[in-house]
C-alpha cells in the first residue's frame, strides 16, 4: 500500500539551523551570534562526554532527589469520577520545581566553557531560585533579572534568591513581567559575553536553548515512562502539562512523542478569558507566528507586530511566546493545546490541596484544571498523567489575596 | 548606483566621512519627528537613520527604549514610518534614508509588501537588528528585488572566520558596532576603533560606518575619520528627551535643540 511519507521519528529536531519545522532559529543581534554558536558547540561536545552526563545524573540523584515519585491521586480520581489521575511529582525536587533539572545541566556546561558569571531571567521566581541555588553550590556569582511586577507578586522567591547569594534586578521596562526580564537579561549578556553564561529557564530563545533545555527536562518524561510501565503495565493514555514557555511540558512529552497511543495536552494560561483582549497568555490559541527573543514561534502580538504583555495569575505562565518545538507540535497536530483561566486554576489549586494534601503551584494548577475538565468524561481504565511541576508555597500569599484572605 | 553608494562616493571625493544622525519615528509625536527629519539635511546630515519603534528592542539601551515607548504611545506603525519617508522624499531626492528596526513588525506587515512599500516610499537601506545573515532568508530576496541595501552589523565579537558570511550579500555600507553592549551605554576608544576597522576593511570594499557609543562632535569626527561614517543616536534622543515637558510632549524648542546638535556634529565631521 502507498503509505504517506512521514518522518520516522518526531524526536530528531531541531535541524542544523536550530529549527523545528519552520519554528526556532537564531534571531539575535550580531554581537550575540558568535556567543550562541559557542554555546551550541560546547553543548554538542558536552553531550558526547560521559563524564558530563555522569556528573549531571549524580547531582539529580543526590542533590535534587530524583527520580521524583509517581503518585496515583486516588481521592482526586474518585472525586472526578472518571479517568485515573497520576501525578509526576516534580514539585518534590530540591527548590520546589522542575527548573533545577535544566539549570544544573547548564551550570555544568558554563563551567566547562570557563564562564565565571551566571545570569538568568525569571517569572515566578522558580527558575531564578534554581539558578541561584546552583550558583551557590558551585560558588558562581549570579544575577537574576525579574520583572518589577513579578518581584511584587513573588516576594518569597525574591527573598530566597537573595538568601542564596544572588543579586535580583527588578526590571521596570514594559509591564515588568517575564518578557521584559528576558529582554534585560539579553541586554546584559550582550555587554558581558566574554565571561558570562546566560542560563535560560525555558525551551525558548535562540538555538541551542530550546533543544538543550528540552534535553535536560526530558528526564521527567523518561522517568515517568518507566514509572507508569511499572505501576500500570502500560503507557499512559493522556499526558497533561501547563505551558508558559513550555519547559515542563516539553520535558514530559518528548520521550513519548513517538508513542502514537499517547495523547498529549498542553494547557496555556487563559487568564481572564481568551475573549479578553490582552487578558491571557495563550500564545498558540490566541497568537500568531513571529520573532521574539531569538526564535520564530507563536506570539501574542497586535496587528502591527508589537508584542503584547498578556496576563495570567501565574507569573510563570505570564509570557507572550512559547517554545518553538511546541509551535511545531501544534502545527503538525501531535499535541493538542488547550487553556485554563485564572479562575479555573484557582479552583484546581484548592481542590488538589484538600483532596491530595498537595499544594500545587499556580502553573501546574492550570494543568490540573484541564484534568478536572476531561477526567469525568473518560472511562476509569483511561490513565491521565499530569506533570505536577512545582509546589505552591511561593503562591500562598497571592492566592490568599485572590481569595480575599489577609495573612 | 543606489543613493547610499552615490553619497559615500561623493563624500570620498570631498575627502571626509559621513554623519548619520538617527531619529526614532513618531518620537515624541509624528509632527515633531517629521520636522526633525526634514531639518536634518540642512543641519548637515549626510545620511539619515530612522528607527522603527518596537515593543521589545533587545539591542537598545534605556534611551532608545524610552524613545520607542513614546513613539508607540503616539501611534507609531510600520505604515506610518513609511509615510514619513514618502513625505520627506517630496522635498529631498538625495539624502539616503536607512530604516533600522527589529524583524517582527516587518514580518507582521509582510516582508515582501514591506520591501515593495519601503522602496516605493523612498527608503534606501534596511538594518534589521535581530536578523543575522543566517536568518535573512525571509527578507533578503525581497530587499534585493526592490533594490534596497541590506546593511549588516559587524560587532567586536564577529571574528575573522565569520566575517565573510556576514559580509556576503551585504550592500550599501557596513555598520560597525563599536562596543559589545547595547546602544547609548558607553563608548569605544579611538585606539580600539583604529585597531578594529582595518580588520573589517581587509574583507570588504563597502564603506564602514561606526555606531553605538558615538556621542560627541569630537567622537563623531574621530569615528568618521577612522571609518567612513559615524552614526549618532542616543545622544540626540537624550537631547530631544531633555526638551520634553513633564507629560513627555514636545515643546517649542524641541526640534531646534536636536537640529542644533546635528549641526555641531556635522561641523566637527567636516573638520
Amino acid at each position: 500500500m502507498n503509505k504517506p511519507v512521514t518522518p520516522n521519528s518526531l524526536r530528531t529536531g531541531p535541524d542544523e539551523a536550530g529549527r523545528f519545522g519552520t519554528f526556532g532559529g537564531r534571531y539575535v543581534a550580531e554581537t550575540l551570534m558568535p556567543c550562541i554558536l559557542e554555546v551550541e558547540a560546547a553543548y554538542k561536545a558536552a553531550r558526547q562526554d560521559p563524564a558530563f552526563e555522569a556528573e549531571w545524573r549524580w547531582l539529580l540523584k543526590d542533590y535534587v532527589g530524583r527520580p521524583s515519585p509517581l503518585w496515583h491521586a486516588k481521592r482526586l480520581t474518585e472525586h472526578l469520577g472518571g479517568a485515573q489521575v497520576y501525578m509526576k511529582r516534580d514539585e518534590l525536587n530540591h527548590t520546589g520545581a522542575h527548573k533545577i533539572n535544566a539549570v544544573l545541566g547548564q551550570i555544568l556546561l558554563a563551567r566547562r566553557m570557563g564562564k565565571t558569571r551566571i545570569i538568568a531571567e525569571t517569572g515566578a521566581g522558580q527558575h531564578g531560585v534554581a539558578t541561584a541555588t546552583a550558583c551557590a553550590l558551585f560558588n558562581l556569582p549570579c544575577t537574576v533579572f525579574m520583572g518589577a511586577t513579578d518581584v511584587e507578586r513573588q516576594q518569597p522567591n525574591v527573598f530566597r534568591m537573595k538568601l542564596l547569594g544572588a543579586e535580583v534586578v527588578a526590571v521596570t521596562a514594559g509591564a515588568g513581567t517575564l518578557k521584559d526580564a528576558m529582554n534585560e537579561a539579553l541586554r546584559y549578556w550582550v555587554a558581558n559575553v566574554h565571561d558570562t553564561y546566560y542560563c535560560i529557564g525555558t525551551v525558548a530563545g535562540p538555538a541551542p536553548y530550546p533543544q538543550m533545555v528540552r534535553d535536560f527536562q526530558s528526564v521527567i518524561g523518561e522517568e515517568a515512562r518507566e514509572q507508569m510501565l511499572a505501576a500500570t503495565g502500560r503507557l499512559p493514555d493522556t499526558l497533561v502539562a501547563a505551558i508558559g514557555g513550555g519547559s515542563n511540558a516539553m520535558g514530559l512529552f518528548f520521550p513519548f512523542l513517538d508513542d502514537p497511543s499517547v495523547a498529549m495536552h498542553g494547557v496555556e494560561a487563559a487568564g481572564y478569558g481568551l475573549d479578553v483582549e490582552n487578558g491571557h497568555c495563550a500564545s498558540l490559541t490566541g497568537g500568531r507566528p513571529g520573532v521574539l527573543h531569538g526564535n520564530r514561534t507563536y506570539l501574542l502580538q497586535d496587528k502591527d507586530g508589537q508584542i503584547l504583555e498578556g496576563h495570567s495569575i501565574s507569573a510563570g505562565l505570564d509570557y507572550p511566546g512559547i517554545g518553538p518545538e511546541h509551535s511545531w507540535l501544534h502545527e503538525i497536530g501531535r499535541v493538542k493545546y488547550v487553556s485554563a483561566t485564572d479562575r479555573e486554576a484557582l479552583e484546581a489549586f484548592q481542590l488538589c490541596s484538600r483532596l491530595e494534601g498537595i499544594i500545587p503551584a499556580l502553573e501546574p494548577s492550570h494543568a490540573l484544571a484541564h484534568v478536572m475538565r476531561i477526567a469525568p468524561t473518560l472511562p476509569s481504565d483511561h490513565h491521565i498523567l499530569m506533570n505536577m511541576c512545582g509546589r505552591g508555597d511561593k503562591d500562598i500569599f497571592a492566592v490568599a489575596k485572590h481569595l480575599g484572605v489577609t495573612l | 548606483m543606489s543613493r547610499i553608494t552615490a553619497r559615500f562616493a561623493a563624500l570620498k571625493q570631498e575627502g571626509r566621512g559621513a554623519l548619520m544622525p538617527f531619529l526614532e519615528a513618531y518620537d515624541p509625536d509624528p509632527a515633531t519627528s517629521m520636522a526633525i527629519l526634514r531639518g536634518m539635511p540642512g543641519a548637515g546630515a549626510d545620511l539619515i537613520e530612522i528607527g522603527m519603534p518596537f515593543s521589545d528592542p533587545m539591542a537598545d539601551g534605556p534611551t532608545v527604549q524610552l524613545a520607542g515607548q513614546r513613539a508607540l504611545k503616539a501611534g507609531a506603525t510600520v505604515a506610518g514610518t513609511l509615510a514619513m519617508v514618502r513625505d520627506f522624499r517630496e522635498e529631498d531626492q538625495d539624502t539616503p534614508i536607512i530604516l533600522m528596526g527589529y524583524l517582527n513588525p516587518i514580518l507582521s506587515y509582510g516582508p515582501e509588501r514591506f520591501c515593495v512599500d519601503a522602496a516605493a516610499s523612498g527608503v534606501d537601506g534596511l538594518i534589521i537588528v535581530d536578523m543575522p545573515p543566517e536568518e535573512s532568508q525571509d527578507v533578503q530576496p525581497f530587499a534585493q528585488a526592490q533594490g534596497l541595501d541590506l546593511i549588516r552589523l559587524v560587532a567586536p565579537t564577529t571574528d575573522e572566520a565569520r566575517l565573510p558570511l556576514v559580509l556576503k550579500n551585504s550592500s550599501g555600507f557596513i555598520y560597525y558596532v563599536a562596543i559589545t553592549g547595547v546602544t547609548g551605554t558607553r563608548s569605544a576608544t579611538g585606539d580600539a576603533l583604529r585597531a578594529a576597522i582595518p580588520l573589517v576593511r581587509a574583507h570588504t570594499d563597502l564603506p564602514i560606518a561606526i555606531g553605538f557609543g558615538v556621542r560627541t562632535p569630537a567622537q563623531a569626527a574621530e569615528a568618521a575619520a577612522i571609518a567612513d561614517g559615524a552614526v549618532v543616536a542616543s545622544a540626540l534622543i537624550e537631547k530631544l528627551a531633555s526638551t520634553l515637558d513633564a507629560q513627555g510632549r514636545a515643546t517649542p524648542g524641541t526640534v531646534r535643540a536636536v537640529l542644533d546638535d546635528v549641526r555641531a556634529l556635522a561641523e566637527a565631521v567636516r573638520g
